[in-house]
């Protein structure tokens, strides 16, 4: 059961997508967990056949459990999920179990703690996948390990390559893997539909389920309701419980963070003109909203700003190496998520915007993926839509920022000696005073205030 | 489109883009961003559907007529017989 997001115990299997003997790749969804913020897309970590599903449909186990087992493709040893699971799903990174690890192992911090521990628990911690920041061991990771060493049947962790350098999950031409959303997934295999011979119209030509139903032969039966799959929680105990696990987050936010905080105004005219006069050539579906140039400078800044992206463990800061850019999400119902858009700051604006504007869909209608809510390495809280002017945000451990913007208004300006009325917005910088300082988190606001004069560069 | 056209037209569209909120007894003068509690995002889809659904281009400058179902639909109807 791999962690999918902070302060996560266990997790509910509702529904596995794969079965024994199917053949799975790095990154294909395998199965779908329920927590206790929403159902959640697990990614396999690793290539093979599938030889068990250890937990069953319904199943609520904790997390660190073994959930399946997944045979290399030579299918001589089998590789035990949990730990390399527990991996992948913190840090977006699938891990190949028991094959060289692609270049760049990357030193694994641990703490003299952590090394007594371990020490008085019997276990090798190079035998440990790490779920910290930087793929260091935690001590929860320990114990999880110590659990499952017990239990005869389990096997042990033995997935024990160093955390590789993280590459971006953008479709590789020619032989990658295609992105499917899992509605359309499930409609395939009920409609016997083949994905190889569909032609994705989605993001990145991601396979969508109009797309699915396009490619049936005609006169298949609608999709019968997911009969066999347990149901997820209630509306109402969805509530309850995301209500409950935001509040154990930001109030070990509160407790265990010192935060500082920064303000400041950017001049919103040039962003402003630069968009109205790109949207007007655009047909709806093209044009921009403000907030992806606000997200776009974000990543930009944290990537010249590199102190505030990445994590805060073990008492020290681990940089990330690039820029996921969690966004906050309010959801219709209540509650909020903060996925990520990951390598923000490479992306083209008009990308961005598509991937904010799926993410916001799957976070409020359908399933997002457990690489998303974990990989984020700093979040943007965006309230402007709902009138406030500014926001001073809770930041998300481990991560160290949390940018805020309020509305973008009409505000009286002084620009050379004249009164003018200009659109500004308030931008704001939550961050953790044991990573930076008020200097750095100064620079951050400025830096991002720069960016917005040049959005044709953004 | 008529008038009842183009009102059931804002009413699915909103639905759509709030899946579960009550659009049928949303009064004609009422704030849709504020009733609805519109994002942008959920705006310009909002937009995206009225364009597909009237055939008619949508333009930014147009938005400040959509914030309500009267205006949407005296938008939409003015619109179309031009």
């Amino acid at each position: 059961m791999p962690v999918l997001g902070a302060d996560m115990d266990e997790g509910t299997v509702l529904e596995w997508l794969v079965k024994p003997g199917d053949e799975v790749r790095k990154g294909d969804v395998i199965a779908v967990i329920d927590t206790e913020k929403s159902a959640i897309e697990v990614e396999s970590f690793s290539a093979g056949t599938i030889k068990q599903l250890a937990v069953s449909v319904g199943e609520t186990v904790p997390v660190g459990t073994v959930l399946a087992i997944i045979a290399e493709p030579a299918g001589e040893r089998a590789a035990p999920a949990p730990a390399a699971a527990r991996k992948e799903l913190t840090h977006g990174q699938p891990v190949k179990a028991e094959r060289p690890a692609p270049p760049v192992p990357a030193p694994r911090p641990v703490s003299p703690v952590i090394r007594h521990r371990a020490r008085d628990l019997g276990i090798d911690l190079a035998t440990i996948l790490g779920t910290g920041p930087a793929g260091s061991v935690t001590r929860e990771d320990l114990e999880h390990a110590a659990a499952s060493l017990r239990p005869a049947a389990a096997p042990s962790p033995t997935a024990a390559s160093p955390k590789p350098a993280r590459s971006p999950q953008k479709p590789r031409p020619g032989g990658g893997r295609r992105r499917v959303t899992p509605l359309a997934r499930r409609l395939a295999a009920e409609l016997g539909v083949d994905l190889a011979a569909v032609a994705g119209t989605g993001p990145a030509g991601a396979i969508r389920e109009a797309d699915v139903r396009q490619a049936a032969p005609a006169g298949q039966p609608a999709p019968a309701a997911a009969a066999a799959a347990p149901a997820a929680r209630s509306a109402a105990e969805r509530n309850q419980s995301m209500r409950q696990a935001i509040a154990r987050l930001m109030a070990r936010s509160k407790r265990e963070i010192p935060h500082y905080y920064v303000t400041n105004t950017a001049d919103m005219t040039r962003a402003m003109t630069w968009l109205h006069d790109r949207n007007r050539e655009l047909e709806v579906s093209q044009r921009l909203v403000p907030a992806a140039l606000l997200l776009k400078a974000s990543a930009l800044a944290a990537r010249q700003i590199p102190q505030l992206n990445g994590y805060w463990a073990d008492d020290a800061f681990h940089p990330a190496e690039a820029v996921h850019l969690g966004v906050a999400i309010s959801l219709r119902g209540g509650g909020l998520l903060t996925p990520a858009i990951h390598d923000a700051a490479d992306l083209q604006l008009t990308e961005l915007m598509s991937r904010m504007r799926d993410l916001v869909t799957r976070a409020r209608s359908g399933r997002l993926r457990g690489s998303e809510l974990t990989d984020g390495t700093i979040t943007v809280t965006n309230l402007g839509d709902q009138g406030v002017e500014s926001v001073h945000g809770v930041i998300y451990p481990p991560q160290v920022a949390l940018v805020g913007f309020g509305r973008i208004i009409e505000r009286p300006v002084v620009v050379d000696g004249l009164i003018g009325a200009r659109p500004v917005v308030t931008t704001t910088l939550a961050a953790d005073h044991r990573a930076t300082d008020g200097y750095t988190g100064s620079r951050y606001l400025s830096v991002l205030g720069d960016l917005l004069q040049r959005p044709e560069e953004l | 489109m008529t008038p009842a056209q183009a009102k059931t037209a804002v009413k699915e569209a909103l639905g759509q883009v709030t899946p579960g909120a009550d659009t049928g007894s949303v009064a004609a003068d009422a704030d849709l961003r504020d009733t609805f509690e519109l994002d942008s995002l959920d705006f310009l889809r909002f937009v995206e559907i009225l364009s597909e659904r009237s055939g008619e281009r949508i333009d930014e400058d147009d938005y400040p007529q959509l914030v309500t179902v009267a205006s949407a639909v005296k938008f939409l109807t003015g619109h179309t017989r031009r």
